[in-house]
């Protein structure tokens, strides 16, 4: 099988090491990865936004890149929930819907299809996994707080499997981060406030690291813990399961 | 055309395909009520329980409790004895404001919230169990159901102009979620259990 | 009180000016939240009691001709009189007549969201009809003229010592008092001579009943059953949505109601009013008010199922650290944001944009109501409708623009990772809104895209 490797637009640029750990984590694990070289962003800032109807391009080109795999993976809840719930091309239905059949978030492709079992990884920190909303609630990709229904979480279930990690207990365990898209500046003081919170949660709780599925969600967190000269780190569970020690 | 007419016309244009009910048979228990559950819910929600062998004892528990100089009221014949004013005399419905005391019988209780069910023909008057300081209901132990889905089975299609589910005694949380009992009506509620230690009951 | 220039995002700046406040605000309501989830998990059917409720409600909804006719026949046939009220006016009109008609000036008034959204008591206030809402929460936003700002816990905004403040002023007890077991005693001698005094009472209404004509009203206080049964004239305000099919339905919406309201297993009155009391009067007002309007947009009509529990707005990460008020709507947070659009584009066109559509709303949605999908989709709605601000339509055109090209993509990265490596100061300003309170990420040396030219697997 091959595998697309689809990367979210704001990875690409500012946190390289996200994507370059998802690619040879996926190699690591015996798959044929190939990167188009073509892609640029699935759309959502702007569908997010209200702006669905200025997507047709964004889509035509996703399509135009990923069509022919057999899995397209990502590391990222968001990206992967937008494509697969609003890809679409009237020129290319059946493509289009193809496509949201075999788009995956990262952890989930390894727990689902990979099966993975057993990890070479290594991470002997504390580390607060936070829940990134649409891969949570959106891709059903852990079991939700809210809802009556046995636990379970496919990211979790992974970092179990690496060495040495101790994962913190948190005091609300799936809030919002408050990034939500375009929201973080149009709603900047409700949205700071959410990732405040967020952030306190964990550093409350011992964490040295925070880790999740979406690199938006950890790059918010970061700013703030930047801005409050904190020592504590975000990292994209791609590194983690990569074995980055 | 009315706003009757208006309303039902614009109702009609724009409602979406019929679609059916579902099959609540899948709520449906054979469990009996448990008046343990019924006593434990009851506590957790402010009210108060007391198991008795007959409306004596019950007559007995309220004079102790609440001594002379209060108005007790109720239309049950049991407590002719015990009543200080008697609700046939009634004039206004008004003059209930100063019940200290009132003892109604309840239909039936229900176990997963702790509420009792009592229709307008055992209050006497519809303002009596939230105008009354204290209120004390009579239940038999056989007659609590487990889920409100038993509770209207147990209604079915009864006929009445007015009944309520009471669930122990008035409450607000509403300045700054501190529980407060006594909102505005009874300060408290007990339910009096008759037949607690008979067979049906658990 | 209207707040009418401000938008959301600006009302929701100034609530957060307060931190402390915020997170008072913030963590009193998700121990509501907290309380939710304890009684759900108590009930091991409490998915499948969701999933009833809203194939209950779906149906009403899609009989709802059928039903309201039922339900009025036999209200009538109960010896209550039926009223209809196309809209918000028409409806404070009706009961401006009933109480002219009762031949008095007051009037006892217990919970009802409906009439907020009305504006009733403004109306009749006008009109000199002295309006006192007998909810305690209802009575201290009342008293402090102010709207509610949580459909279950109208209050919920203010501190204890601001409530001794206000009926202090008002009720006049002394001032610094702010324990609540005093204020509520307060509250209840004060409402008690309201009730014994007042003709005419008017309530909301949680659940019409088609089948039997009759009607429940929920509450802890029991104070819409003192009002009511005081009076000789009790009016009762619903919308057409409020309809059950028949009685047992209760059964699953009683269990589902109080749980996801507040965490309690049930309220401590739910009364089911049939008929009125011997020579007394019960009018019952229905009221359309944007409603059919609501019911014929496909996307947007489930909004129509809700019950008004308020567990939206409990869950509501936003709503907590925002406030009702920021809402500037009677009915705010996560459902509020679904319902206005449909009353006032350009009014509300802020709200479904006040939200990252978690989702966590949808999943403590009794009623199984699709809120944040439908959040999304206003969006597109308000989008297309031309309520977009011109900067922000302009913005998205230059990032579809971008977007839609490979080339112009990489250069725009390129460019963004440049300024913020070499220039930084053009970025990192009182311009940037991000910057306000959180640092930029910092830029690396090459993209993914770079590095794997470089490094990545040749085709």
């Amino acid at each position: 099988m091959t595998v697309g490797l689809f990367i979210p637009c704001y990875v690409d640029q500012f946190y390289p090491g996200a994507a370059i750990a998802t690619l040879q984590l996926l190699e690591k694990l015996g798959v044929d990865v190939v990167y188009p070289q073509n892609q640029t962003c699935c759309g959502q800032p702007m569908a997010n936004s209200g702006f669905e109807h200025l997507t047709k391009g964004c889509n035509e080109l996703f399509i135009e890149n990923f069509a022919d795999f057999d899995y397209i993976v990502a590391p990222s809840g968001s990206c992967v929930l937008h494509v697969r719930d609003h890809l679409h091309d009237d020129k290319n239905p059946e493509a289009a819907k193809n496509i949201s059949h075999k788009i995956y978030e990262l952890t989930s492709f390894l727990t689902d299809v990979l099966k993975v079992k057993s990890l070479d990884a290594k991470f002997p920190h504390k580390v607060g996994m936070h829940q990134s909303c649409h891969g949570q609630r959106g891709l059903h990709i852990s079991s939700m707080t809210e809802l009556v229904a046995p636990e379970f979480s496919k990211p979790g279930s992974l970092l179990q499997m690496v060495s040495d990690i101790e994962l913190v207990h948190l005091g609300r365990k799936d809030e919002c981060c408050g990034f939500g898209g375009t929201f973080c500046v149009t709603e900047e003081a409700v949205s700071v406030k959410m990732g405040k919170d967020r952030v306190e949660d964990h550093l409350e709780h011992g964490a040295e690291y925070i880790t999740g599925v979406d690199m938006s969600c950890l790059m918010h967190m970061e700013g703030i813990l930047k801005r409050q000269g904190s020592k504590v780190k975000v990292i994209h569970i791609a590194e983690i399961l990569n074995g980055i020690g | 055309m009315s706003s009757r007419e208006k309303i039902l016309a614009a109702v009609k244009a724009n409602q979406p395909d019929s679609t059916a009910l579902p099959d609540l048979s899948v709520f449906e228990t054979t469990e009996q009520g448990s008046l343990q559950k019924f006593a434990e819910v009851l506590g957790t929600i402010g009210g108060k329980i007391a198991y008795v062998s007959g409306y004596n004892e019950i007559a007995g528990i309220i004079n102790s409790q609440y001594g002379i100089g209060v108005k007790i009221v109720s239309p049950l014949k049991e407590f002719k004895e015990l009543i200080t004013d008697n609700l046939d005399d009634l004039l206004s419905i008004h003059d209930l404001h100063d019940v200290d005391v009132a003892i109604l019988k309840a239909h039936f209780g229900v176990a997963e919230n702790g509420a009792v069910w009592i229709t307008e023909n055992e209050m006497a008057h519809r303002v009596l169990p939230f105008v009354t300081q204290h209120l004390a209901i009579v239940i038999d132990a056989a007659t609590i159901v487990s889920t409100m889905h038993q509770a209207y089975d147990r209604i079915s299609s009864a006929i009445y102009g007015f009944g309520t589910f009471i669930a122990g005694p008035s409450k607000t949380a509403d300045i700054e979620q501190s529980l407060v009992i006594g909102a505005h009506g009874p300060r408290s509620m007990t339910v009096f259990v008759l037949n607690a230690n008979s067979g049906t009951a658990k | 009180m209207e707040q009418t220039t401000k938008d959301h995002a600006e009302l929701a700046q100034e609530f957060n000016r307060d931190e402390d406040r915020v997170d008072w605000h913030d963590e009193t309501l998700w121990f509501i939240r907290a309380k939710r989830d304890k009684a759900a998990h108590n009930i091991p059917e409490w998915e499948t009691l969701r999933e009833a409720a809203s194939q209950i409600k779906n149906n009403v909804l899609s009989n709802l001709h059928n039903y309201l006719q039922q339900f009025e026949k036999n209200a009538i046939a109960n010896g209550v009189e039926v009223h209809w009220a196309a809209d918000a006016a028409e409806h404070n009109q009706i009961v401006h007549r009933l109480i002219n008609e009762a031949n008095v000036v007051r009037m006892v008034k217990s919970k009802s969201m409906l009439t907020e959204e009305c504006g009733l008591n403004e109306y009749l206030a006008k009109n000199g009809i002295e309006v006192i809402d007998s909810d305690l929460g209802e009575r201290i936003v009342q008293l402090a003229e102010e709207p509610p700002s949580h459909i279950v816990l109208p209050c919920i905004h203010k501190k204890k010592e601001e409530i001794g403040e206000i009926f202090h002023q008002h009720l006049g007890i002394e001032a610094g008092i702010s324990d609540p077991q005093f204020l509520t005693e307060t509250a209840r001698q004060h409402l008690r001579e309201v009730f014994l005094t007042r003709k005419v009472a008017l309530t909301g209404v949680n659940f019409a009943i088609a089948e039997t004509g009759e009607f429940v009203v929920c509450t802890n206080e029991g104070n819409a059953d003192m009002g009511a049964h005081l009076a000789e004239v009790h009016i009762a305000s619903m919308g057409i949505e409020k309809l059950l099919p028949e009685r047992k339905h209760l059964g699953v919406f009683l269990r589902l109601l109080t749980r996801s309201a507040t965490g309690q297993p049930i309220t401590t009155y739910s009364s089911h009013f049939k008929k009125p009391r011997e020579g007394k009067k019960i009018h019952i007002i229905i009221v359309d008010n944007g409603r059919t309007v609501q019911l014929g947009r496909k996307d947007f009509r489930n909004s129509l199922k809700c019950i008004r529990c308020a567990a939206c707005m409990n869950t509501c990460p936003v709503y907590r650290r925002s406030g009702g008020h920021s809402y500037h709507t009677a009915v705010a947070g996560p459902i509020g944001s679904i319902l206005a659009p449909n009353l006032d584009m350009e009014k509300y066109v802020d709200l479904p944009f006040a939200s990252t559509l978690c989702g966590s709303c949808s999943n403590v949605c009794p009623v199984k109501i699709d809120i944040h999908d439908q959040l999304y989709k206003w969006r597109q709605v308000l989008v297309k409708a031309g309520y977009a601000p011109a900067a922000k339509k302009a913005g998205m055109q230059a990032m579809t623009w971008t977007l839609s090209s490979p080339g112009l993509y990489h250069m725009a990265g390129k460019a963004g990772r440049w300024v913020l490596k070499h220039a930084p100061f053009a970025v990192n300003n009182k311009l940037n809104p991000w910057f306000k309170q959180r640092e930029m990420p910092t830029p690396p040396e090459q993209s993914f895209g770079e590095w794997y030219k470089q490094n990545g697997k040749k085709k």
